[in-house]
């Protein structure tokens, strides 16, 4: 029988899994640190816990940690790093470098349910949750871990759509056991599921980014199905009603498409929903997916945006792209990597 | 009932509801009933959920808005979170549900109409609201008896009704993938495309029809997650 992965379980989980075997409880935050803080990749290693522990330990369960099986780099610095997991299963981090910054873009799931029109990881389907392993895999076994400054779950996958695990990875990353980040160093991004995003509020500090993309409900419905079920006038609502507190910030992300969303009456209606809410607006260049029918705005027309978007008192930036040359936009890399497509059942 | 004893399980007010009957469809494939205790629209879902601490999933309601029981459509899933459980509940017994919400509304128009397996649960509802009328319902499935609710749309002579089924060769079938009918077969593409399904279904049928020449802003998915 397969050994249990130990990596990605809490320090509570730890300690019950240490009192389960018979071992005293700080065995668990023993483990904890060395596993969180330390990036310790065996039990081995650990030298304060006891041989008799580590036996125990390697009776029912193993670290194990994922290294990458692909890397493309770009010649900004930017990597894409693919993960094999779960045997035919591909998941993609982007690391982009900057100044003094350096981030990680993870993925929280093997595809994605959500069938956003512009989304390479969308073609896939939905394959799979990931792990809280799997996740701070794609963060504790990259090169340039000891870089990293932030962290942004932004890469394949609804992070909101796979919660408890988002939620026990950003534990992990934040606790005094972990990393002992500042959850202000990370940031969750949702297209708006509405019930899960109350609850990553309630129980994060970490900050919110919400993929817009358009202001007005029946455009936002041709490019997100999601606006079908949980639709913008109540995000809005939500999001007005929660208390963001000094250092805590909500972001909205924003696509620009070429004469679809860019245009002065999107400019206008911004302006109108997002009155109120101190936020920011993140508008992003489009490159094109394959088979995909939109086209990404012009610079001079992205510019203008921004500038209009300001003049009625919207903070707005311009993401910089990177890694173009290496298609870093997610899903691309594991798309293709995804040989075989399982067999669709019911159609 | 027990109007009283609402929970918020992920946020969304769900109310303790019992179930007053169940069709069981063969293939792990049931409806649920429970009484109405809201209105709503045809198209709309409701989130279940059997537990006070775990996150509800949702379903499209696949009854009629002026009906005094609501249905639920769902297949088990082996694995899956809520179905295999859910599946045990018997008459009498309570679940949670939240009012409905959603916009996947039908219309009065010429639409196609596309669904797979259990997608096909607003178009239920959709039918017997009265707005088949001109509608094409491209329904997809794997063998004879995932066809849920075939025969109301096949009797429903106000709509064309194509089942489409690689493993089924029989008159009034379409020997093939749904995704193989609307890759070959005439569509006109004017009309609007209302999609009903997993996300896989919904992205392959979505990139069949931009393929053909539908425009996207006709294509209006619904997805379940």
């Amino acid at each position: 029988m397969a050994k249990e992965n130990i990596f990605g379980k809490t320090k509570k989980e730890l300690q019950e899994v240490v009192v389960g075997l018979g071992l005293p409880k700080f065995n668990g935050t023993q483990l904890a640190e060395w596993m969180y803080k330390n990036n310790a990749q065996s039990f081995e290693g650990m030298h304060n816990i006891s041989k008799k522990a580590k036996a125990l330990l390697n009776e029912k369960y193993q670290l194990e940690r994922i290294e990458h099986s692909t890397v493309q780099e770009s010649v900004d610095g930017t990597k894409k790093y693919l993960f094999h997991v779960r045997g035919t299963h591909f998941i993609e981090a982007a690391f982009i470098p900057d100044k003094d910054r350096a981030t990680l873009c993870v993925s929280s799931q093997v595809g994605c349910k959500m069938g956003c029109l512009f989304c390479m990881t969308g073609k896939q389907g939905f394959q799979a949750n990931l792990s809280v392993g799997e996740i701070l895999n794609q963060i504790y076994s990259l090169p340039e871990f000891d870089q990293l400054t932030n962290v942004v779950y932004m890469g394949m996958g609804e992070p909101f759509d796979n919660l408890d695990n988002v939620l026990r990875s950003i534990e992990i990353l934040t606790a005094d056991y972990g990393k002992a980040w500042s959850p202000r160093r990370i940031t969750v991004s949702t297209i708006g599921l509405i019930p899960a995003m109350k609850t990553f509020l309630e129980k994060s500090e970490a900050h919110l980014a919400i993929s817009l993309h358009s202001p007005f409900e029946e455009e936002r419905k041709k490019i997100m199905p999601i606006e079908n079920v949980y639709n913008l006038p109540k995000l809005l609502e939500e999001i007005s009603n929660f208390e963001f507190g000094g250092q805590r910030r909500v972001s909205f992300e924003y696509i620009m498409f070429k004469d679809f969303n860019d245009g002065k009456a999107q400019v206008d209606q911004l302006a109108r929903i997002l009155n109120g809410i101190k936020c920011r607006i993140n508008l992003i260049r489009f490159h094109p997916i394959p088979g995909t029918p939109l086209l990404g705005s012009d610079d001079d027309t992205i510019l203008r945006f921004q500038s209009e978007l300001k003049k009625k008192g919207i903070m707005t930036t311009i993401r910089a792209s990177r890694g173009q040359d290496i298609f870093a936009a997610c899903g691309l890399l594991s798309t293709k990597e995804l040989v075989k497509r399982k067999e669709e059942e019911d159609f | 009932m027990h109007y009283a004893d609402k929970h918020s399980l992920g946020e969304i007010e769900l109310f303790e509801t019992k179930i007053t009957r169940i069709d069981n469809l063969g293939e792990n494939a049931f409806v649920y009933y429970f009484k109405r205790f809201f209105n709503f629209h045809s198209g709309q879902v409701v989130a279940i959920s059997l537990q006070k601490d775990e996150p509800p999933r949702l379903y499209s309601i696949a009854s009629e808005p002026e009906n005094d029981e609501v249905a639920i459509l769902f297949k088990v899933k082996p694995d899956g979170f809520l179905t295999p459980r859910l599946a045990e509940v018997e008459v009498g017994g309570e679940i949670l549900v939240s009012r409905p919400f959603g916009a996947f509304y039908g219309t009065e128009n010429s639409d196609y109409w596309i669904a797979a397996g259990t997608g096909i649960a607003p178009f239920i509802s959709m039918q017997k609201n009265g707005l088949a009328a001109h509608k094409t319902l491209i329904h997809g499935g794997r063998a004879e008896n995932s066809f849920y609710y075939a025969s109301l749309f096949a009797n429903d002579k106000s709509l064309k009704y194509i089942p489409c089924s690689s493993t089924t060769e029989k008159e009034g079938f379409y020997n093939g993938r749904l995704t193989e009918y609307l890759k070959t077969e005439h569509l006109d593409m004017d009309q609007s495309f209302f999609v009903c399904g997993s996300s896989e279904m919904v992205v392959q049928v979505r990139d069949i029809l931009i393929d053909r020449g539908v425009d996207y802003d006709k294509i209006i998915a619904e997805i379940y997650f």
